[in-house]
């Protein structure tokens, strides 16, 4: 297991290869489809160094800090993946493949792709230890939210030299 | 006549809804145990252990499964002998599912190009048959989108042999599933027309896991062909390995003189359904 913290620099990225299983320390953005579609060139964070967790939680119960959190299909947003990598985006977290332009952006401006298990929502969720909304509230589910991770298990599925598990 | 409340129906589909987002059922949960023993791939194995911990952490705390707690569809057989008091059927069923989805992601937008959410989950989707008896049947399937997404129709001709069907459903589960959360759980509706295809698809993923087809033939089929998905390669989460599919069910219904159709409906591993009987 390699420990990570972000955000993440260009060495901290190109020292990860296709297939090491890491844990990744600190915050992290969510946002998926509608939010993307949101972001044009102006996304509501710093992107430089930052990772992006294409999720979305169910609603977090009393006293807890968020609900069960799994990865969302990061296909779906292939076409805005680019133009973030472009800004600065290190890396981003999902489940299933990529596109062929998605591991070019990623070679030309050192990004990397990380899975975790769809469907193992719950046991994500003890690895969030603060959320907050940060823009879009009106989106409900689908809003920005910055998590503060600690220990974030996940698995290095395509790395800044384009090198894959598929 | 029997008569049933609104209130009554409203009580046990919302009960039907909180349950099922947060338990994973037993024979999902047996066959990826089994699964595990069998599994070699060590990305598979790892991916499997956290599944089974997962099942455990959401029961325990009664946390949702995944965080896609899906659109719930319900098969609704209502006995012919029932008359329904106090209000509407229909919304008393949409009731249920907006009750009991309080911990559930609120996953529908009213409309699809405009995409606002409802903000309460509804509307589900409602199957009814009317059926004989005095007692309404509810079968609840919890349908996350992301394997939906990956679900497919064709059309074939009725000349088609089962060799070309069979290639069909091993080609789309080759490129599909990855996606698809595997190990997935495959329903497999042929004959019926356009929309009827779809819906026997469906209905093929509520039979339990491990239950075979009554037919012997389909039975017969129905296990090769999980051999043969299971040997794709393709594993838990799509990482590699010999779990891609917890079970493949196939349903049948009469179809017209110049059509064959054909439908593969994925439901991923966190494949929650239920059923109550009023």
């Amino acid at each position: 297991m390699i420990k990570i913290n972000t955000p993440l620099s260009d060495k901290d990225v190109l020292s990860l290869k296709a297939g090491d299983q890491v844990l990744i320390s600190g915050k992290i953005y969510t946002a998926r489809d509608a939010a993307h579609m949101k972001f044009g060139n102006k996304p509501p964070f710093e992107v430089k160094g930052q990772i992006i967790y294409y999720a979305s939680p169910t609603p977090t119960k009393p006293g807890k800090i968020i609900g069960s959190i799994g990865p969302t299909t990061s296909s779906r947003m292939d076409a805005f993946a680019p133009d973030l990598f472009k800004m600065g985006l290190k890396g981003t977290i999902g489940k299933g493949r990529r596109s062929k332009e998605v591991v070019e952006s990623m070679i030309k401006n050192k990004a990397v792709y990380f899975v975790v298990p769809g469907g193992v929502a719950a046991l994500l969720s003890k690895h969030v230890k603060a959320s907050k909304t940060i823009a879009y509230p009106e989106l409900g589910p689908e809003a920005v939210l910055e998590l503060e991770v600690i220990d974030f298990p996940a698995i290095v599925a395509i790395d800044a030299k384009g090198k894959s598990l598929w | 006549m029997r008569e049933i409340n609104t209130s009554k129906i409203t009580e046990v589909v919302s009960a039907l809804c909180a349950s099922a987002i947060t338990n994973l059922p037993e024979d999902v949960l047996s066959a990826l145990n089994t699964a595990l023993k069998n599994e070699t791939s060590k990305s598979g194995r790892e991916i499997l252990r956290q599944i089974i911990q997962n099942a455990k952490i959401a029961a325990e705390e009664k946390l949702p499964l995944c965080q896609d707690t899906g659109t719930a569809v319900l098969f609704i057989e209502l006995g012919q002998e029932v008359a329904i008091i106090n209000g509407n059927f229909n919304e008393a069923v949409q009731e249920g599912v907006r009750q009991g989805y309080k911990d559930g992601r609120k996953s529908i937008v009213a409309d699809p190009l405009a995409r606002n959410n409802t903000k309460d989950n509804t509307p589900a989707i409602i199957h009814l048959d009317i059926v004989t008896g005095d007692k309404i049947k509810i079968k609840l399937s919890c349908k996350g989108g992301g394997a939906e997404n990956k679900s497919t129709i064709k059309m074939f001709n009725p000349s088609t042999n089962k060799e070309e069907i069979e290639r069909f459903i091993l080609e789309t589960v080759k490129n599909n599933s990855p996606e698809a959360c595997p190990p997935v759980i495959i329903g497999v509706g042929i004959g019926s027309n356009f929309d009827g295809v779809a819906l026997l698809a469906k209905k093929a993923l509520l039979r339990k896991v491990g239950m075979h087809s009554s037919a012997f033939s389909i039975k017969k089929w129905e296990k090769e062909l999980l051999e043969k998905i299971n040997k794709l390669g393709i594993g838990p989460m799509g990482l590699g390995g010999k779990t891609t599919a917890l079970a493949i069910n196939i349903e049948r219904a009469p179809c017209h003189i110049s059509s064959l159709p054909v439908a593969i409906n994925f439901d991923c591993h966190a494949h929650r359904y239920g059923e109550a009987v009023i």
